[in-house]
Parts: structure tokens; C-alpha cells; sequence
């Protein structure tokens, strides 16, 4: 009796997980199957991918460094704040992570458009950021920073806060501790927490439809391309996922070596 | 609490991260629009016996959303048994997930050429019931001061238009042809609802759309007219694609006199 129990709930229990696998899977495995192995390298070579093979990458690296540069010092604010509205920063950073793409562009052309709530001040100086590489970055930004300053953050809470009382007590000042103490500690995490938000950074796609337009060479990133090529060339389209998926892949190997052990 | 051993903090919030990083990864990359759902089945069993029943899965280009809107209503009105779903987008979209197995009735396109990549298998019938001129759009207030098509040449004037493959942007490209301009296009948007969203956000100074979606638009924009020397006309044809009778219907009751009627009511020309 034990063991027919054991096997019914075995089989109620794997049929749903085999399906939820099969969900992931399928469409993957139909991608790899659907590809012209052969044409991929002529297919990225192509005059309508180069643009934007260049355009993602000077992108999500800018999105990269704004993320280095911005987002660890704001990392390092919410690991050592006790104070109560450090919770409230947090949450609000994991705001992004769960919005809809397409809502963080309306957001960001309410922001930064040409009529927006800061962009008007700056279109008298001549500064127009939508249809601009520019909003890109700040696209790309506002999805992948959060990735950042939650994957730093988490590394440098768990570093010793004793570290920093016998830095201070050798008159090291904030900014001394972080360079020579506290970031080559963290820095894995700064790794991965930048490998996380340059993927994430490749990935976009509403935020910068919205926002950024989709014009070759200036706005039009290798989703975007996608997007347009399955209309004109699906196996181009094809071609350009399989990459994706591939830097994906590679991405999440890079990660699973630092977190996943 | 020493180096070797993360706080929890740490080892609690990172697989989250990684996790819901996955997730958008795998997610992100496309968002195509969603097509109707799996009601309206191709082949729908044939109820010749009044009163009509069932539903009808209508694919419509995007400058026709506002004149189907206003078809679905009257149709489902006269006939109560039957829904009309309608679904909106850029043409070449619509015809790509029809031929991708996409469940749909009818589809009403933007262009004749819009249908050429359909699978002519799947094609009962078609029918020309309007057309469309291209017209310039500018926000109210046009900033940028523009009367004519020559005037999007002009320096610093952002122009959008559709992209490439879309019927509009098709028409768009053929139309500077004809006028010798090579205008300032900062963005190609997925369709002709798209690019006449960035001059009512006022994001663009002008776009390049139908005539239809001025007059649609009311006073969120303004239409500049575009020389009929410099203009191109698309005639949008209505392709019947399920068997049954609701649709059949539909597909008559568009183009009876009072279907063109409304069409026409929103800028359309007669087909």
C-alpha cells in the first residue's frame, strides 16, 4: 500500500513538473532546430545587423560603467544603513525589476521627453534626449541598475562590518575604506552583479521602443531588430536569437560559476 | 561573522536575483502583440440557419483600429449571437501570425501589397473596401512650422515614420522618393499607431501617416496634406479566411453601404 502511495504521488507530482519543464524547454529547442547553422555568421554580417550589433554593445557597456559608477556607491549606502527608510530605498529599486518594460518608457518620456518633467528645462539648452543613443543608455539604465545595486549590495553586507571599525579607527575616510578595503573584497560580486545587469542591459526591449524610437545605427538595438527582421527576414531573426540566447547562456554559466556552486 | 561565511542577507537575495533575472531574460527579448485568442477557429462549422452565432476573429491594421472599432460595435448590435474580436497591428505583423497558425476570420489590411507573403491556401476571398492617403501629422502646436512636404527636410526637424517593413513605411519611403527629400527620421516605429504617438506626445515635430489617423486622432494632432503628385494611395483590401457564416456576414456587412459608410466616416476614401 506505502509503496503504490509513494508511486501515485510520484506520478501527480512529475506529470506538472515534466509539463512545466517541457514549457521551457520546447520553444528553445525549436529555436536551435529552426536555424540555418550555416548562415548565422552571413546573417550577422549582414548591412541591417552590424549597426546594431555595435549599437548594443557600446550601450549596455556604457549601462555597464553608469552601473559601476552610480550604482556602487548607492549599494554601499543601503549595506551600512540601518536607518528605516533604507527599506524603502531598497523597494523602491526592486520597482523596475517587476515593471513592465514598456511602462518604464512611458515613464522615462515622461521624464526625459521633449515636453517632460525634466526634459522640457533641457530642450531650451538644445537637449533632446528621445530618439537619441542616449535614451537608450538611460533605457537600458533604468532596467538593469536595479540588478546591480541588489547583486552589490548583498556582497557587501557580507563582508565584516569589524573591517570597516578598524579602518576607520586608522583614520581611513569613507572613500578610502571603499577603494582599498571594501571593493576588491566585493569584487566578485561587482562582477557578477555587472554581467547580470549588462545581459539584462542587452535584453531590453520596451523601455527602448518607447522611449528611444527604433532607428538604424542611433536606436536600434539587436532586440529591436528582431523584432522588425521577423517580419522581413525571419531566419535573419532567427539567426540574431540564437546569438542572444547564446550570450545569455554564456552569461548565466559565468554566474552559476560565482553563485550557483 | 567572518569573510568565508556570507551573511544570510546575501545568500538569501541572490538566487532571487538570478532567478527573476532568468525570467526576464528569457522573457524580454520579444514582445510581440499578443494575437486574439483561440476562440475564433479557422473552419468554424457552418451555421447557414438564422439567427447567426459564433465569433468572429478580425485582424485589422492599425489605421483601421477607430472605423473596426465602430463595425464590431454595430455588427454585434444587429447581431447579438455573434462577438467580434478584434485584434490591432501593423500589417506585415498580422499577415506573419496568420501564416504563423494565428487563429483568425477575416483580415483587413493596409495595402494590397501588404497581402502578397499571405498563404494564398488559407485565402477564401478578398475584397477591396477603401482607401488611404499618406498625410503629414504635427502636434497642435507645430513646433517645428511645417506647411508643406518640403518642409521635413528642413535642418533639425524630427521626422518619424513607420518602419521598413509595414505598409506605411513602405508608402512613406516611395512618397520622399517622389518629392526628392531626404527628411530627418529619427525613429521607424513598429506601426502607423506608433508613429503618430511620438507628435501627440509631441516627442516629434511631424509623422508620416494615413490620412485616417488624423482624422482619428481629433485634436491631439494636425494634419498637414500631402500633394497628390508626391502622394501614394493604398487600397486596403478585406480577406476572408474562415468558411462560416458569421464571417461571411461580417465581411458583407463591411462592405454593404452603410459598412463603407462608417469607414469612410473615419477618412477613408471609397475603395
Amino acid at each position: 500500500m506505502r509503496y503504490a502511495g509513494r508511486w501515485r504521488s510520484r506520478i501527480t507530482l512529475g506529470v506538472p513538473a515534466a509539463a512545466a519543464l517541457l514549457l521551457l524547454v520546447v520553444p528553445l529547442v525549436t529555436l536551435l532546430l529552426r536555424a540555418e547553422w550555416a548562415r548565422i555568421p552571413s546573417d550577422l554580417a549582414t548591412p541591417n545587423v552590424l549597426p546594431a550589433l555595435r549599437l548594443s554593445l557600446t550601450t549596455t557597456s556604457s549601462t555597464a560603467v553608469l552601473c559601476l559608477i552610480l550604482g556602487t556607491p548607492l549599494a554601499w549606502f543601503l549595506a551600512r544603513s540601518e536607518h528605516r527608510t533604507t527599506g524603502w530605498v531598497r523597494a523602491l529599486l526592486t520597482v523596475p525589476l517587476v515593471l513592465p518594460p514598456v511602462v518604464g518608457g512611458v515613464a522615462l518620456l515622461m521624464a526625459w521627453g521633449r515636453t517632460g518633467l525634466v526634459g522640457q528645462h533641457l530642450t531650451p539648452l538644445g537637449i533632446q534626449i528621445p530618439f537619441t543613443t542616449v535614451a537608450v543608455v538611460l533605457a537600458e539604465t533604468f532596467v538593469a541598475m536595479p540588478y546591480y545595486v541588489l547583486a552589490v549590495e548583498g556582497a557587501m553586507r557580507g563582508l565584516d562590518p569589524r573591517l570597516e571599525s578598524v579602518a576607520r579607527t586608522l583614520g581611513a575616510s569613507d572613500m578610502r575604506y571603499l577603494r582599498t578595503v571594501a571593493i576588491p573584497l566585493v569584487l566578485p560580486g561587482i562582477a557578477s552583479g555587472l554581467a547580470l545587469a549588462w545581459a539584462r542591459a542587452l535584453g531590453e526591449f520596451g523601455a527602448t521602443i518607447t522611449f528611444a524610437g527604433n532607428f538604424q545605427g542611433r536606436t536600434q538595438t539587436l532586440p529591436l531588430l528582431v523584432y522588425v527582421e521577423l517580419e522581413r527576414d525571419p531566419q535573419i531573426a532567427i539567426s540574431i536569437s540564437i546569438m542572444l540566447l547564446a550570450v545569455s547562456v554564456l552569461v548565466l554559466g559565468v554566474l552559476r560559476g560565482r553563485w550557483l556552486r | 561573522m567572518s569573510l568565508a561565511h556570507p551573511a544570510p542577507a546575501r545568500r538569501r537575495l541572490l538566487p532571487v536575483v538570478v532567478a527573476a533575472f532568468a525570467a526576464v531574460l528569457l522573457a524580454g527579448c520579444g514582445s510581440a502583440p499578443s494575437s486574439a485568442d483561440g476562440t475564433g477557429q479557422r473552419g468554424w462549422s457552418d451555421a447557414s440557419a438564422a439567427p447567426l452565432q459564433g465569433t468572429v476573429t478580425v485582424l485589422a491594421a492599425a489605421s483601421l483600429t477607430e472605423s473596426f472599432d465602430q463595425l464590431k460595435n454595430d455588427f454585434e448590435r444587429a447581431h447579438p449571437g455573434v462577438t467580434v474580436e478584434t485584434s490591432y497591428g501593423s500589417s506585415s505583423t498580422l499577415v506573419q501570425q496568420v501564416d504563423n497558425g494565428a487563429p483568425a476570420s477575416v483580415i483587413a489590411l493596409a495595402g494590397t501589397a501588404a497581402a502578397e507573403p499571405l498563404d494564398k491556401s488559407l485565402v477564401k476571398d478578398t475584397k477591396n473596401f477603401a482607401t488611404n492617403v499618406l498625410e503629414i501629422a504635427v502636434p497642435p502646436s507645430n513646433p517645428a512650422g511645417i506647411t508643406s512636404i518640403d518642409d521635413l527636410a528642413k535642418a533639425g526637424v524630427k521626422v518619424v515614420v513607420c518602419a521598413d517593413t509595414v505598409p506605411c513605411g513602405k508608402a512613406a519611403h516611395a512618397t520622399f522618393t517622389k518629392a526628392r527629400i531626404v527628411p530627418n527620421v529619427v525613429s521607424k516605429e513598429v506601426d502607423v499607431k506608433a508613429a503618430l504617438a511620438k507628435v501627440k506626445l509631441a516627442e516629434a515635430d511631424a509623422a508620416i501617416v494615413y490620412h485616417s489617423d488624423v482624422v482619428a486622432a481629433k485634436d491631439a494632432v494636425t494634419g498637414v496634406p500631402i500633394e497628390r503628385r508626391y502622394n501614394t494611395t493604398l487600397h486596403y483590401p478585406v480577406i476572408t479566411l474562415a468558411d462560416d457564416a458569421a464571417s461571411r456576414a461580417f465581411v458583407a456587412y463591411l462592405l454593404s453601404e452603410t459598412g463603407l459608410a462608417t469607414v469612410q466616416s473615419f477618412g477613408f476614401g471609397a475603395p
